[in-house]
């Protein structure tokens, strides 16, 4: 199993590696037809990205990280069982009104477990969002992305109502600060980049806790038979309808935290009243591709996304204006997208491994 | 006579394995030359050199006694070469003559024009008699008349070599009559033929040479009218073969498999499964007879709880399983090797271990705590590697889809036997198989009536029934027309009922 694993994982690190670089020299172009007596200083600080600040910089980065990395875990796990989970935002902005409704409203909970309390509920609101299109998907046959682009618009229109209704700062147009002890310690990193939310390491836990039950577990080995191919499932006795629910639960519960994650952590940023979906939800379908549905290649795409992030609205000093840093990385995600095709195209060229088809009676 | 086409010393190389060893073939003007060999002699993957799907490491390939390079399909097409792959690639959704003429199409100002093409399939057709409906829908037809599309494909892109893959892996013995008769015509209208097979009936029956391959290796070209089937059997295999199946008369007890007035619906048509009584015994091998669409697959998926049933009643040891799960029939001792092992029997993607544990994960000698336990899936996949010689690359690890069919069905049967079932239900478990493999399989199936099981067997191959059941129950058209000893009946006399044409007494022994 060991080695198996290792030339498929180095196939796959060097495949998002080249579409990376595809990008990033498509994205110099656009730099230098955009704004060409500054290109250079320009690309050199959107690469540098996170680290040109310091451990403020990291910090930074490892905060704009931690709900991408939350959605595209979302959209990866569902992936793996065979589903497309596009409905990441509708999951995210639910869990995330949830955990500022607790974190401002349920002061009676300890200060130590209060943090935890709001991001279980977040948990939950996300799965229960996850859970409608995966039951409509299981029994009657509905494509679970239809499904999911609805239950964006409904979560997102359902949360603009309800918050005015409860936990609203009517001056700023957005919900209260939730309360301190609803944030999420920062498990003594603190000491190392001083402004990092806790959130990294809860999104790091399951990261792996996600890795484990993919790759280890019986639930896992159930789900991704499924995904692989759902009539043998069935002859096996695995009941998928129910594993279809299953899926879509625990990836809708992993959108839900990763909106809790980013409003409990403790930046005082709060969740402001707008018809737009979360933009977190959708970069998830990004980082998913380019981490290759892999949880820990999702880890770092999230990473390396948040890195270029920052690095774009660094170039605003050099003249690029915020639409053409947005191009920018659009572009480089965009071709970081094609990970997958250029696997096809390593795997194939350089036999990094067997063909996948060897033709029957060869 | 002339060369069509000659292959020289080719050798083609994938990691870990020599597909192809200095391989020979010559193909002459008009004649039928059949390949054959065991699964993963090399056969297709010869072929697909010839089609351009593989570029070979050595060797040359000469069209007409010039040097020709065949990058793909393309290449192969514009030299008058077709192929009809083992499995059609053809449109569902479209027409037939869509299908035919996709990929050289007929345009004006931009527009298909279909009315030419429709004169050509129709001359094709009826110069070949190849019957075809034009305007039927791929999806709505039988798997023999979709290939017989597939070859006026070919025709209609005046293709003069023709290879064909496992040709009647798929078909009915009608069919195959049919198909046999159609190559017959192709040879005698100028058409060279390349054949791969491993059946060698059909070799006797329509082959004028044919050429040996054995683990990659050339081993030889025969005559094939002053050859025997055992001679050429041998060549194959590389030891004799025991071309008929020794086994001792049963001795049948208890009832283990009990069906009782089942039926089953379908939307729109009759019932597929209409009230159908039987059962099978300790120690016997029971086979279910008849032509491909009378209603088997769905008996078998209602028996195994794959499809939902209308009414009737299924006993299994007893007890009543008809509203079962399928985790249940499995766990209480029915063993089922599916039709499609591609469809139902493998996760593709899997490992051969994740394979071969596909029922019986769940199980504390594979998991516990709800993880699994990777070091006893693996030696326990080690053992059912090593007891029924499933060959792959990478032992457990290897992913299913890299296996030849062959060893992909000896997987199969290994799980199902090797969960010590009460009754195995097993459907065509030897479509699409070589003889080596094919004597196995059958001695592994009398083995298990030896030692108590009830089998059940679905067959669509009359030699398969005639020599394996111990009775012969006849469907068609979704009942048992009639119920044999296969010592009493002629494999003429079955083909009747199986046809429709007579109805026999059924309800003596069957209930």
């Amino acid at each position: 199993m060991k080695k198996l694993f290792k030339s498929e994982a180095s196939l796959n690190f060097a495949s998002s590696v080249t579409a990376i670089i595809a990008g990033l020299i498509i994205g110099l172009i656009v730099i230098i037809i955009a704004n060409p007596s500054n290109a250079l200083n320009g690309f050199l600080t959107l690469i540098q990205g996170g680290f040109s600040n310091g451990t403020r910089g990291i910090g930074q980065v490892l905060n704009n990280a931690t709900p991408i990395i939350l959605t595209g875990l979302s959209v990866g796990f569902a992936f793996k069982t065979g589903l497309f989970n596009i409905g990441t935002p509708g999951q995210f902005v639910v869990g995330a009104f949830v955990a500022i409704y607790i974190g401002v409203e349920w002061t009676f909970l300890p200060g130590a477990i209060h943090w935890l309390v709001a991001i279980i509920f977040a948990a939950l609101a996300g799965a229960l969002w996850g859970c409608v299109p995966g039951i409509m998907k299981a029994y009657l046959n509905v494509n679970e992305v239809i499904a999911s682009i609805i239950m964006n618009y409904i979560g997102m229109y359902t949360v603009n109502y309800i918050v005015p209704l409860t936990v609203f700062n009517i001056n700023k147009n957005e919900t209260l600060p939730v309360a301190s002890s609803a944030v999420i310690p920062q498990f003594g990193i603190e000491h190392l980049i001083p402004n990092v939310n806790g959130g990294i390491v809860i999104a790091i836990i399951l990261v792996i806790v996600i890795h484990i039950i993919l790759n280890k577990s019986v639930l896992g080995y159930e789900l991704k038979a499924c995904g692989f191919n759902r009539d043998a499932s069935k002859y096996a006795g695995i009941n998928a309808k129910q594993k279809i629910v299953c899926s879509m639960m625990i990836a809708g519960a992993l959108a839900g935290i990763g909106g809790a994650l980013v409003y409990l952590g403790g930046t005082g940023k709060c969740l402001a009243v707008v018809d737009t979906l979360a933009p977190e939800g959708f970069n998830g379908i990004a980082v998913a591709l380019l981490g290759l549905s892999s949880p820990f290649g999702i880890l770092a795409a999230g990473l390396f996304i948040a890195h270029l992030t920052i690095g774009g609205s660094l170039m605003q000093i050099y003249g690029f204006i915020p639409q053409i840093v947005d191009i920018i990385i659009a572009i480089i995600i965009y071709f970081s997208a094609f990970a997958l095709m250029v696997k096809g195209i390593l795997a194939n060229g350089f036999h990094f491994k067997k063909k996948p088809k060897v033709k029957e009676g060869q | 006579m002339e060369n069509v086409i000659e292959m020289r010393h080719i050798t083609k190389v994938f990691p870990g394995i020599i597909a192809n060893d200095d391989v020979t073939i010559e193909l002459r003007k008009g004649e039928i030359h059949a390949l054959l060999g065991e699964n993963g002699a090399g056969k297709s993957t010869l072929m697909s050199v010839l089609f351009g799907l593989y570029q070979p490491e050595k060797g040359e390939i000469l069209k007409n006694g010039h040097v020709v390079q065949i990058n793909n399909p393309n290449d192969a097409n514009n030299l008058g070469i077709g192929m009809v792959h083992q499995h059609f690639k053809l449109v569902h959704n479209f027409t037939v003559l869509e299908n035919i003429v996709l990929g050289a199409e007929d345009t004006k100002h931009g527009f298909l024009y279909m009315k030419n093409a429709r004169k050509k399939v129709e001359e094709i057709s009826q110069r070949y008699n190849l019957k075809v409906d034009c305007d039927a829908l791929i999806s709505d037809i039988t798997v023999g008349m979709q290939q017989r599309v597939e070859i006026i494909k070919m025709l209609y892109r005046d293709n003069e070599v023709l290879i064909f893959d496992e040709p009647t892996a798929v078909l009915t013995p009608q069919e195959i009559e049919e198909l046999m008769q159609i190559m017959r015509d192709l040879a005698k209208e100028g058409k060279s033929i390349l054949f791969i097979t491993h059946k060698l009936n059909e070799i006797k029956e329509v082959a004028d040479r044919c050429t040996v391959l054995r683990k990659g290796k050339y081993i030889g070209t025969i005559d094939v009218a002053t050859t025997t089937k055992e001679e050429m059997s041998e060549m194959m295999v590389g030891r004799k073969i025991n071309l008929t199946t020794e086994k001792t008369e049963s001795h049948p007890t208890d009832d283990i498999l009990v069906v009782k007035n089942l039926s089953v619906s379908k939307k729109g048509h009759k019932n597929p499964v209409n009230n159908i009584s039987f059962s099978v015994r300790k120690g016997e091998i029971v086979c279910i007879a008849g032509i491909d669409g009378n209603g088997q697959t769905e008996l078998v998926q209602a028996i195994t709880g794959l499809m939902p049933i209308l009414n009737g009643t299924i006993l299994l040891n007893g007890k009543d399983i008809t509203h079962a799960s399928i985790r249940q029939r499995n766990v209480s001792g029915i063993s089922h090797i599916p039709e499609d092992r591609h469809k139902h029997g493998l996760i593709l993607d899997y490992p051969l271990s994740y394979n071969l544990v596909l029922q019986r994960y769940f199980e504390p000698q594979f998991s516990q705590h709800g993880f699994l336990k990777f070091e006893e899936i693996e030696k326990y996949s080690e053992k059912l590697i090593e007891q029924y010689d499933i060959r792959s690359g990478q032992g457990s690890k290897t992913i299913a889809r890299s296996m030849s069919g062959g060893n992909q069905q000896k997987a199969i049967i290994a799980r199902e036997i090797d969960k010590n079932p009460d009754c195995l239900i097993a459907v065509q478990p030897t479509r699409g198989l070589d003889v080596g493999a094919i004597e196995y399989i059958h001695k592994q199936i009398i083995r298990e009536r030896d030692e108590g099981k009830a089998v059940l067997l679905v067959s669509l191959e009359l030699d398969e029934v005639m020599n394996l059941s111990d009775r012969i129950l006849v469907i068609y058209e979704g009942e048992i027309v009639g119920e044999f000893n296969p010592k009493e009946i002629t494999v003429q006399e079955l083909g009747l009922y199986m046809a429709g044409s007579k109805r026999g007494d059924t309800n003596e022994k069957a209930v």
